[in-house]
C-alpha cells in the first residue's frame, strides 16, 4: 500500500487518474446497479405475496414509472420530472457534504427552512423567482451552518444536531407559516396560510412574479412543469467542477479523508467543514425553491409528524450514487421514477408505500454496497500498481492515504 | 394538572424505554439510529396481535402476548440493522435511516394489506392495558400497565449495566473492543447482544407509545418522531440508566404541555403546541454544547469493529 502511495507522484498524473477513476466509476455503477436489481426483486415478492394474480402487471407499472398512461396524459411524466428536480438538489445537499465527511441527515430540516424562505419571498414579499431562490438558499445555508458550527468548534456529532434541528425547523416553519399574518396600509391581511385549504396560497395564482419561469414546458407537459429540472442539473454539474477541478473542493474532500492529514497539509479544517456544511444547506434550500416555486406542491403546516420525504430521499439519491454529483441526477430520476410508478399502482390490489419499501430496501444494500465497491477497487489497485484514487496533489493525497492504512 | 401527569408518565416511560434500547446499543459500539423505525415495527406487531387475539381471553395473556410480540418484532428488526452494521461492518447510520425509512413504509402496506382497505389505520381496544387510580375527591389518574414493566426494565437495566459481568463485557466492547477481544470477549456476540436489547426496548417502547392513549393509530405517521426523540434523551441522559430515566420525565413534560396546549389553562399563555413541541429538542442541543466537552459518549461507538485492527 505505502509502496503504491510513494511511487504514484512519479506515474504520469493524467494516466493514472483516467484509468483509475474509470475503473472506480465503473465499480460504482455496478455496485448502484446490483442494490437496484437486488431492491425491485424484494418488490416483486412484495408484490407476490400480496396478490399473485397481478403481480405481474403491478411490476410492469412500477418499472414504467412516469411512463404509466402516456399516451392519455402527461401527469405522471411531468410529475416525475418535477419531483425528481428538487431531490437532485437535496441529494446534492447530501453528496456535498459527504465529501467532507459529514453525514447530512439534515438535508431535510434546511429544506423545510428554505421552503419558508421561498415561501415568504413568494407570497408576502412578491419577490421575483431568483430572489426567492437566492433567500431559500440563505436560509437553508444558515441551517445548515449551525449543525457545522457545533461540529467545528464543539465537536458535537452533526447526525445528531441535524436531527434535532430537523424536527426544530419542522415545528419552527409550522408555526410561523400557520400564525404569520400582516396588516397592510390599505387594511387587508397578508397571509401565508389558505386555512379553507388547509395550505400555504397557490404561488402560481397569488405571485406569479415569483413561480419559476416554464419556457413553454407547461404547455407540454403539466402546469408544474418548469425549468427547475434544468436548473437542477446545471448546479449538479457546478457541484461536481467544484469538489472535482478546484483547490476548495480539494481541501473538502481531504478534511473528509482524514482531517489530522488535512490540517498537517495547512488546510483549515474548521472551516472547510462549516463551509461544507453551509453548501450543503444552501443546496437543500435550493432544492425546497424548486419545489414550491414550480407550485408542485404546497406547505401544509398542520402536517407535524415528519419533515417533507423529500429531504429525507435526499439520502437515497446520494447514496445510490455514490456521492458523485453527476450520478445524483440519474439516481433521484430513478427514485422519482419508482415513487410515481408505486403511485400508479392500481389501489384495489396494492400500495403505494411498496415503492417506499423499494427505495429502503435499495438505500439498506447502498450501505454495504459501497464497502463492495472498497473491496473491488482495492482489488483493482493491487493488481494495477497504481493508486486508482490519486489526486493531483499527490503529496497530501499519499499521506492521507497512509494514515488510513493505519 | 391531572392530565398532565398522566401523559407525563405515559411518554416518560416510552422516552425511557427506547433510550435504554438506544443505551444499551450504543455501549455495545453500534450507533442506533433506527430506534424510530423499530418503534414503528414494535407498535404494528403488537396491535395486530391484539387485533387477532380471541375476544375472550383473560386480560393479562392479551397483555403479555401482545408485548411479547412488539418486543419480538423489534428484535428481528433490529437484527437487519446488526447484520449490516456487525457482521458486513457498513456505516451504522446510513444502515439506520435506511430502516427507517424501510419501517414506516412496510407498516402502512401490512396494514393496508391486513385492512383490505387504502386506510393505514388500525382500531383496537385498550381497556387490558388502563386501569384509574383513584386518589379520592373523585379524581382518578389513568395509569397503564407500562408504567410498572418499564420501572422494572429500569431497575434491571441498571443493574445488569453496572453489576454483572455481562453488562461490563457489553459496556467494554463499545470503549475499547481491541482490548475487549484480546481478553476473550467475543465482541461481534456482544454487540448482536446490544443491538438486540435495543431491538427487544425499542418494540415495547412503540407499542407502549401506540396503546394507552388512543384507541386508533394511523400508521402513516409511523410513531411522530418519538425515536428520534428518545435518541435525544439518551444523549442528554449521557448513557446513564439512572440519568436517562430523568432526562425522559424532562422530555416528557414538554411533550405533554405540546398534547394539552390548545386545551387547557395553557391556553391562555399563547404558546402554540409548535413551541412545546420545539423545547425539548433545543434544551438537548444546549445540554450537548454544554457538555460536548466531557461527554460520556462510548469511545468506540460508530466504527465497525475488525478484528485485523487489534
Amino acid at each position: 500500500m505505502a509502496k503504491n502511495n510513494l511511487a504514484s507522484p512519479s506515474i504520469p498524473k493524467k494516466v493514472v487518474t483516467g484509468k483509475g477513476g474509470f475503473i472506480a466509476a465503473t465499480n460504482s455503477i455496478l455496485s448502484s446497479f446490483v442494490c437496484i436489481i437486488i431492491g425491485l426483486l424484494v418488490g416483486f415478492i412484495i408484490l407476490l405475496c400480496i396478490n399473485p394474480e397481478h403481480c405481474l402487471e403491478g411490476f410492469m407499472t412500477i418499472l414504467s414509472g412516469g411512463f404509466n398512461n402516456i399516451s392519455i396524459h402527461a401527469r405522471n411524466i411531468s410529475k416525475e420530472i418535477s419531483e425528481a428536480a428538487p431531490l437532485i438538489m437535496t441529494g446534492l445537499s447530501v453528496a456535498f457534504a459527504y465529501k467532507t465527511g459529514l453525514f447530512n441527515i439534515g438535508a431535510a430540516g434546511q429544506y423545510t427552512v428554505g421552503a419558508l424562505g421561498a415561501i415568504y419571498c413568494a407570497l408576502v414579499l412578491q419577490l421575483p423567482w431568483y430572489v426567492c431562490i437566492l433567500a431559500a438558499m440563505v436560509c437553508g445555508a444558515i441551517w445548515g451552518a449551525i449543525p457545522g458550527l457545533l461540529k467545528a468548534f464543539f465537536n458535537v456529532n452533526e447526525v445528531i444536531t441535524s436531527i434535532m434541528f430537523n424536527w426544530i425547523a419542522l415545528y419552527g416553519v409550522n408555526e410561523i407559516v400557520k400564525k404569520f399574518a400582516i396588516t397592510n396600509a390599505d387594511g387587508s391581511i397578508t397571509r401565508m396560510y389558505e386555512s379553507a385549504k388547509n395550505k400555504t396560497y397557490a404561488i402560481a395564482t397569488k405571485a406569479p412574479g415569483s413561480r419559476i419561469p416554464d419556457l413553454g414546458l407547461s404547455d407540454i407537459f403539466s402546469k408544474s412543469t418548469t425549468i427547475a429540472i434544468f436548473l437542477a442539473i446545471i448546479v449538479a454539474i457546478i457541484i461536481y467542477i467544484v469538489i472535482n477541478k478546484t483547490t476548495f473542493g480539494y481541501e473538502l474532500k481531504a478534511c473528509g479523508h482524514n482531517k489530522n492529514a488535512a490540517k498537517y497539509a495547512g488546510i483549515n479544517e474548521r472551516r472547510s467543514i462549516v463551509l461544507s456544511m453551509v453548501i450543503a444547506g444552501a443546496l437543500a434550500g435550493l432544492g425546497a425553491a424548486l419545489y414550491y416555486l414550480s407550485g408542485v406542491g404546497e406547505w401544509n403546516p398542520n402536517d407535524s409528524t415528519a419533515c417533507p420525504a423529500i429531504g429525507f430521499n435526499g439520502i437515497s439519491v446520494a447514496l445510490l450514487a455514490v456521492c458523485n454529483p453527476i450520478g445524483c441526477i440519474f439516481s433521484a430520476l430513478l427514485i422519482s421514477h419508482i415513487t410515481v410508478g408505486g403511485s400508479c399502482l392500481p389501489t384495489a390490489y396494492y400500495q403505494p408505500e411498496i415503492a417506499d419499501i423499494i427505495i429502503g430496501v435499495i438505500i439498506y444494500l447502498c450501505a454495504f454496497a459501497m464497502l463492495f465497491k472498497m473491496f473491488i477497487g482495492k482489488f483493482v489497485k493491487d493488481r494495477s500498481g497504481a493508486n486508482a484514487n490519486a489526486e493531483p496533489k499527490a503529496s497530501v493525497a499519499s499521506t492521507s492515504k497512509k494514515e488510513e492504512s493505519k | 394538572m391531572l392530565l398532565l401527569i398522566k401523559y407525563t408518565l405515559l411518554y416518560g416511560i416510552v422516552l425511557m424505554l427506547v433510550a435504554l434500547g438506544g443505551m444499551f446499543s450504543e455501549r455495545s459500539g453500534v450507533i442506533n439510529l433506527a430506534l424510530e423505525g423499530i418503534m414503528s415495527i414494535g407498535a404494528l406487531a403488537g396491535v395486530l396481535t391484539l387485533c387477532f387475539l380471541p375476544e375472550g381471553m383473560a386480560p393479562g395473556l392479551i397483555v403479555l402476548f401482545s408485548i411479547l410480540s412488539s418486543a419480538l418484532a423489534g428484535v428481528i428488526y433490529s437484527l437487519l440493522l446488526g447484520f449490516s452494521a456487525i457482521t458486513l461492518k457498513a456505516d451504522q447510520t446510513i444502515g439506520g435511516t435506511a430502516l427507517n425509512m424501510m419501517a414506516t413504509a412496510l407498516a402502512v402496506v401490512i396494514v393496508k394489506v391486513v385492512n383490505g382497505t387504502a386506510s393505514a389505520k388500525l382500531n383496537y381496544s385498550n381497556t387490558a392495558f388502563i386501569f384509574d387510580f383513584d386518589l379520592g375527591n373523585g379524581n382518578k389518574l389513568t395509569l397503564n400497565v407500562f408504567l410498572f414493566i418499564g420501572l422494572a426494565i429500569l431497575v434491571l437495566a441498571a443493574l445488569f449495566l453496572y453489576k454483572t459481568k455481562w453488562g461490563l463485557r457489553l459496556r467494554s466492547c463499545g470503549e475499547h473492543p481491541q482490548a475487549a477481544d484480546s481478553v476473550g470477549i467475543n465482541v461481534y456476540q456482544w454487540r448482536y447482544i446490544g443491538v438486540m436489547f435495543s431491538g427487544l426496548l425499542g418494540g415495547i417502547g412503540g407499542f407502549a407509545y401506540v396503546i394507552p392513549s388512543v384507541s386508533t393509530w394511523n400508521f402513516e405517521v409511523g410513531v411522530t418522531g418519538f425515536g428520534f426523540l428518545a435518541l435525544a434523551v439518551m444523549i442528554f441522559g449521557q448513557w446513564k440508566p439512572i440519568n436517562i430515566f430523568g432526562a425522559a420525565m424532562f422530555f416528557a413534560v414538554f411533550k405533554s404541555l405540546a398534547n394539552i396546549a390548545d386545551s387547557t389553562f395553557l391556553a391562555t399563555l399563547g404558546l402554540s403546541k409548535n413551541i412545546y413541541d420545539m423545547m425539548p429538542f433545543i434544551a438537548s442541543m444546549i445540554i450537548l454544547v454544554l457538555f460536548s466537552k466531557n461527554s460520556r459518549a462510548p469511545k468506540a461507538e460508530g466504527i465497525p469493529y475488525d478484528k485485523g485492527t487489534r
